[in-house]
């Protein structure tokens, strides 16, 4: 091979994927099966924030003259990047890989790099669609935010740290999971890691041991981020060490970035290398004798 | 059996596939020409799957000589995989894909490995006009019948117009009209595209139909290796002589040598022949008989010193 038809190759199917990607875009916006699942965390979400906002009316903060639901926002934001980074691809590798897709994409020259490429284009869309879906109403429901060009590029920062430092990882555990059944593990987790990760409530409310563990995971920080982007500078008084802690939050998201870099190629090589026509048909045999 | 050649699209040597203590393949060795169709046919469990799977550079062998196009599956590189073809047996990928869309989709990846002797990939619509899905173009994928999936499988896998394809079983669970539309492809690419093709049936009938050769494999290990009418001729004398006599239907099997001696003795015996046919057997016997065989030990592929396990894979059959 010719070093440019090597280095020609790739760029066509980064192409390729990047056709995919909005292809897969396309039928996650459409496909009622998949519509439905985008739907439902947005309208739980603001659903979430008009109850917060009604029963909550007239208290504020410790310390603060804020509301628990000015908080709230920018914290489901941070979430919905992290979780839609983190807990999107697992599942969807292993139904990938259940399915054939991934067999295909094997079999075809460059095949993998157009099937990651579309399958980070689509989530990178399809999770961007979800923010605007809580941000849009959300800010029409919550008062005393801070909405000027400097939030807008922190939290378009934000989106793509958070992206960075989630996507590999979520690859990765997609990788290691031996069925759609047990990748459905991944976002059970992610749930209990973010009930303690300061989004319906600080963070400074938990016991200490809970506050440290939490801090080990993206939850906290890219929900700390969203709300320095977003809330006045008084509110940082619920934080820890009433700071936004920006250094540490880049830190730790880059630190997750890296493990991700380094697991996600090796354990997605690994597990591509298994399969095959007959690795495929064990799955379809033990779905029909199954059903799962 | 095997010819040593340099243009050998295919060049299998001794290959071994080891799965703990058990021998999947035992020492296959065998070479596919430009353009030949070869049929690797066997029963369940005969290793066909592993065979093509080594080839298609999914699975790594435990020893042996393998050169698909020349070059080792094992460390094929994506040029090397842009010039096979695998046909897969879809089953609910891509589900709400359009079916031009994917097959538009997969014919990118080939465009940078066109060359001045093939271009590659071939047009999409005009492939979908070759396997019958034109009118299916727009539809979405999980609205296809079994049949056209299968060809949508066939039209990805030589959509970028390979030198050799491989087909693992690919008229399983087809009706009579797709599986004559599949042997009608399958002559039209060996004819018109000279592309090799390697296939795994279990499926007598269909190998004698469409392969110039076909490769019996049994225990991991290749026990016959010629045209269809080579290998009821040479592997089996077996022919059965039916007559009447005296308003009655008689038949004979003439299990070794030339019917021919019987015959004599009988016309020169029975003044009342009528009637009198000899039938040679048909590759289903050849077939049958040469499994037979290999189970009893006669042939080198039968050499089981497990007698239990004999048994064992006759309560299974």
């Amino acid at each position: 091979m010719t070093t440019t038809t090597a280095v020609d190759s790739r760029w066509a199917a980064v192409r390729a994927g990047l056709s995919r990607g909005w292809i897969e875009t396309r039928l996650n916006l459409t496909e009622t099966a998949y519509v439905i699942g985008h739907a439902i965390p947005p309208v739980a979400y603001v659903a979430m924030l008009l109850f917060m906002r009604g029963i909550t009316r007239g208290k504020t903060l410790p310390g603060t003259h804020f509301t628990y639901v000015t908080m709230v926002l920018p914290s489901l934001l941070g979430m919905t990047i992290v979780y839609g980074g983190l807990s999107g691809p697992a599942p969807s590798i292993t139904a990938d890989r259940e399915e054939g897709t991934l067999l295909r994409a094997k079999a075809t020259p460059n095949g993998m790099v157009g099937y990651l490429v579309g399958k980070i284009v689509m989530f990178a869309l399809t999770t961007l669609v979800s923010l605007a879906a809580i941000v849009v109403p959300g800010i029409m429901i919550v008062d005393n935010l801070i909405l000027d060009v400097r939030t807008w590029l922190l939290l378009a920062l934000l989106f793509v740290v958070g992206m960075v430092s989630t996507v590999p990882i979520g690859v990765a555990l997609g990788s290691v999971m031996k069925s759609s059944l047990q990748a459905v593990l991944v976002p059970l987790t992610c749930t209990l890691i973010m009930c303690a990760s300061g989004i319906f409530f600080p963070i400074t409310l938990l016991p200490t041991w809970l506050q440290s563990l939490a801090q080990a995971f993206p939850f906290y920080w890219v929900g700390l981020g969203a709300r320095a982007a977003m809330l006045p500078a008084e509110m940082v008084a619920v934080e820890i060490g009433q700071s936004w802690r920006t250094v540490e939050m880049f830190a730790v998201l880059g630190v997750w970035s890296a493990i991700g870099f380094l697991l996600a190629p090796r354990l997605l090589r690994r597990m591509a290398r298994r399969q095959s026509g007959s690795a495929l048909a064990k799955v379809r045999q033990r779905y029909t004798s199954k059903g799962y | 059996m095997y010819r040593s050649n340099d243009t050998a699209v295919v060049d299998v040597r001794d290959l071994r596939m080891r799965y703990g203590t058990k021998d999947v393949l035992a020492g296959v060795t065998f070479s596919a020409q430009r353009g030949e169709v070869l049929a690797l046919l066997g029963p369940n469990g005969a290793g066909k799957t592993t065979a093509i799977e080594i080839l298609e550079g999914f699975r790594v062998r435990s020893a042996g000589h393998v050169s698909v196009l020349g070059i080792d599956p094992a460390r094929g590189d994506e040029t090397w995989r842009a010039r096979i073809g695998v046909v897969l047996q879809s089953w609910r990928d891509h589900k709400f894909w359009r079916v031009r869309e994917l097959l538009a989709y997969q014919a990118r990846f080939y465009a940078p490995f066109a060359t001045p002797e093939v271009a590659r990939p071939w047009n999409v619509d005009e492939l979908l006009d070759v396997v019958g899905l034109s009118k299916s173009a727009h539809a979405k994928i999980m609205t296809l019948s079994g049949g056209q999936r299968r060809r949508l499988d066939v039209a990805i896998g030589i959509v970028g117009r390979p030198e050799i394809v491989f087909f693992d079983e690919p008229t399983a669970g087809l009706d009579p009209h797709g599986r004559r539309h599949f042997h009608d492809l399958i002559h039209q690419l060996s004819d018109f595209e000279n592309t090799t093709i390697l296939m795994t049936t279990h499926d007598l009938d269909e190998a004698d139909k469409i392969a110039d050769r076909i490769l019996v494999l049994d225990e991991g290990r290749i026990v016959a290796d010629g045209s269809a009418d080579q290998l009821a001729r040479t592997l089996t004398t077996t022919a059965e002589v039916h007559w009447t006599s005296g308003g009655q239907r008689h038949v004979h099997a003439v299990r070794e040598g030339d019917p021919s001696v019987f015959v004599r003795d009988l016309l020169l015996n029975n003044p009342h022949v009528t009637e009198l046919e000899v039938r040679r057997a048909s590759l289903e016997d050849t077939y049958m008989a040469l499994v037979r065989r290999v189970e009893s030990g006669q042939l080198p592929g039968g050499g089981r010193p497990d007698e239990a396990a004999a048994k064992d894979r006759q309560v299974q059959a």
